[in-house]
């Protein structure tokens, strides 16, 4: 393994901002599941047509703050989050919102990837059609989703047959055309290459570079070398034991441009995981 | 001597230590086991077969006294009539479906709905209640529903029929009715639908609903058009069962439907179902022998090769449409 590349792999067409022009945002996010404190106090902005990375050792919180922003929490009845969640200024956890329109605007990428048990031109026409979207051709519109996917000429013969005769980092590619045929504003990944191969997840890293263009990206991964290949910006997690609980609850170490948190990170934590002395 | 020469020689001089991969052990007691276990296997086809075979010889017999055409293609029935007999089977066929049909009209969307609300719907208190209490709708005795029907319900249709309905229709049903033993009848087959449909559906993996949620789907389009989906062949199975049910119920067409074999499928009227012809007949005083006593294994073949082709169908049917997700 190369040591983790420090330079931005991708030239973006203008500078990265200093701060992000922010399309979501946390405000003092915090997160329960029952009496179990989770993530504390984490504030965020992700920025408009940018990768963020959440990157962290295990069970700091990274998956628990990720389904925050388009409520897939609520699917866990113990779970409660306090703070503000904002999508263009509108807190989504505000009780005026329908979280079904927030996860139509905020589409979601799974670890393990899951396509239904439907043909492969069902699995990414299911959410058009759920969602009553117009389309001129839903045909043309499976193979758009399906190119931008980049899987288009791996299945274009055989769109009829089920999503499980795929390979896993095909069918990965699957959910993420399925994922982007509702066309979504921000796109959620939840580490969608930690059961792919080294070309599969390649594959993946190059699709999301392109995606890029068009949506806002947020990914968790726990793979050092994919947040610097793919993200403009990283931020760090860990988890800090209660001093009288013994708790583990996750909070935000630090949040900048992904070349300073891996060249110049100002916090000790950071550098030490970085560099692979902790977690 | 170079490593590619060395190699080879070598692997002669020092070959790998055998490991034996056979068995280390006879294994005796996992053959018991596994001998007991085809033995119970074996014990429900040996019983199926003992069934037919019992079916058959009789039925021969009948049909060496009755032409097959007499059974199968007239319609009249009498077949205690000395004087002229009348083995038309269609007027049972008929009344079973009609009864059937109602039954299956309540059962599979009632039970269908209750599978869902219980699987994708109900909290954990709601669950809690009400899964035992559709169990023991379950266990009741089918005499009690055949009770009910009679006394509870057929009294209630008679007096709320909408007799301002043209025709056949409008006429309020008599003391007999398919109407009463159907609707019963599917009262007392939900339960088995709700609860096969409910497993099924509750198997299926929370990761497809998660995908379906990720994508802005309503609740109910996650239950229709996922779970539902993806459990078939189990809601499919609960289907089957509850027609099997239905074809199969004695106690309450016995009770409610009356025995005036009607070629009807008016919910108003009183049919007889195979099951009622063969329970009252076989507990009358009818001679071993008679033509009559054949009957009832005519009769009794038809309701046998009836549920195994409704088995067979719906074995394709789940073929075609399930949506497997392993
Ligand atoms: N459904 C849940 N119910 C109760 N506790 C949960 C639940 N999901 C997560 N947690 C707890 O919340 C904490 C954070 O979990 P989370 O899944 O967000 O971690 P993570 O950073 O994504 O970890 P990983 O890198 O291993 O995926 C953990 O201590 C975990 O035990
Ligand atoms: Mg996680």
């Amino acid at each position: 393994m190369t040591e983790p590349s420090v330079t931005h792999p991708y030239t973006p067409q203008q500078e990265l901002p200093d701060h992000p022009v922010p399309v979501m945002q946390t405000r003092s996010l915090n997160v329960f599941y029952g009496g179990f404190h989770a993530v504390h106090d984490v504030d965020l902005a992700f920025g408009h047509h940018e990768i963020t990375a959440l990157i962290g050792p295990s069970g700091c919180g990274k998956s628990t703050v990720l389904r925050c922003l388009n409520r897939m929490n609520d699917l866990v009845p113990s779970a409660r989050v306090e703070g503000e969640v904002l999508y263009h200024d509108q807190d989504v956890y505000a009780p005026s919102v329908d979280p079904i329109e927030v996860r139509r605007h905020i589409g979601m990428v799974f670890q393990k990837a899951n396509p239904f048990p439907k043909s492969i031109y069902d699995n990414v026409a299911y959410g058009p059609r759920v969602t009553g979207m117009k389309v001129d051709s839903m045909d043309d519109h499976v193979e758009r989703c399906l190119r931008g996917a980049a899987l288009w000429d791996e299945v274009k013969d055989k769109l009829k047959e089920s999503g499980y005769s795929l390979s896993g980092g095909q069918q990965q590619r699957l959910c993420i055309a399925r994922a982007i045929a509702t066309e979504p504003d921000v796109i959620l990944m939840d580490e969608p290459c930690s059961a792919l191969d080294p070309i599969a997840t390649a594959a993946i890293e190059d699709l999301m570079l392109q995606l890029r263009e068009q949506y806002t990206i947020v990914i968790v991964t726990h793979n050092m070398q994919q947040a610097a290949r793919v993200s403009d910006r990283t931020a760090f997690f860990t988890a800090r034991p209660d001093e009288t609980t013994g708790n583990r609850t996750g909070l935000l170490v630090e949040f900048d441009k992904t070349s300073t948190i891996f060249e110049n990170p100002s916090d000790q934590r950071t550098e030490d995981y970085i560099s692979g002395r902790f977690g | 001597m170079t490593t590619t020469a060395r190699a080879p020689s070598a692997r002669v001089d020092n070959p790998l230590p055998t490991v034996s991969l056979s068995k280390s052990s006879p294994r005796h007691g996992e053959k018991v086991v596994v001998g007991w276990l085809f033995l119970c296997a074996a014990f429900s086809v040996l019983v199926t077969v003992g069934i037919v075979l019992s079916l058959i010889p009789p039925t021969i017999e009948f049909f060496n006294r009755v032409a097959p055409a007499d059974f199968f293609s007239t319609d009249f029935w009498a077949p205690t009539n000395s004087g002229n007999p009348g083995f038309g089977v269609l007027r049972l066929i008929v009344g079973t479906l009609n009864v059937t049909l109602w039954a299956l009209l309540i059962a599979i969307p009632a039970g269908l709905g209750a599978a869902i609300y219980l699987s994708e719907y109900a909290g954990r208190t709601s669950r809690k209640i009400l899964k035992p209490v559709l169990e023991v709708l379950e266990g009741v005795p089918t005499v009690a529903y055949g009770f009910f029907a009679l006394t509870f319900v057929t009294p209630i249709l008679r007096e709320i029929w909408p007799t301002f309905l043209p025709g056949r229709l409008g006429e309020p049903p008599g003391i007999f009715s398919a109407a009463s033993a159907g609707l019963v009848m599917g009262v007392m087959i939900i339960p088995t639908v709700a609860s096969i449909s409910q497993d099924a559906m509750s198997a299926v993996p929370s990761g497809l609903r998660q995908a379906a949620y990720g994508l802005g789907s309503t609740r109910m389009q996650v239950a229709t058009r996922v779970v539902v989906p993806a459990a078939m062949s189990g809601i499919v199975a609960s289907f089957v069962l509850g027609v099997s049910r239905a074809i199969g119920e004695t106690m309450i067409v016995l009770l409610a439907a009356g025995a005036a074999a009607n070629l009807t499928m008016w919910p108003n009227d009183s049919v007889l179902t195979m099951t009622t012809f063969i329970a009252r007949t076989s507990t009358g005083d009818i001679g071993t022998g008679t033509t009559t006593y054949y009957t009832i294994f005519a009769v009794g073949s038809v309701l046998f090769v009836m549920t195994f082709l409704m088995n067979m169908v719906s074995i394709a049917l789940v073929r075609r449409f399930r949506e497997t997700y392993e």
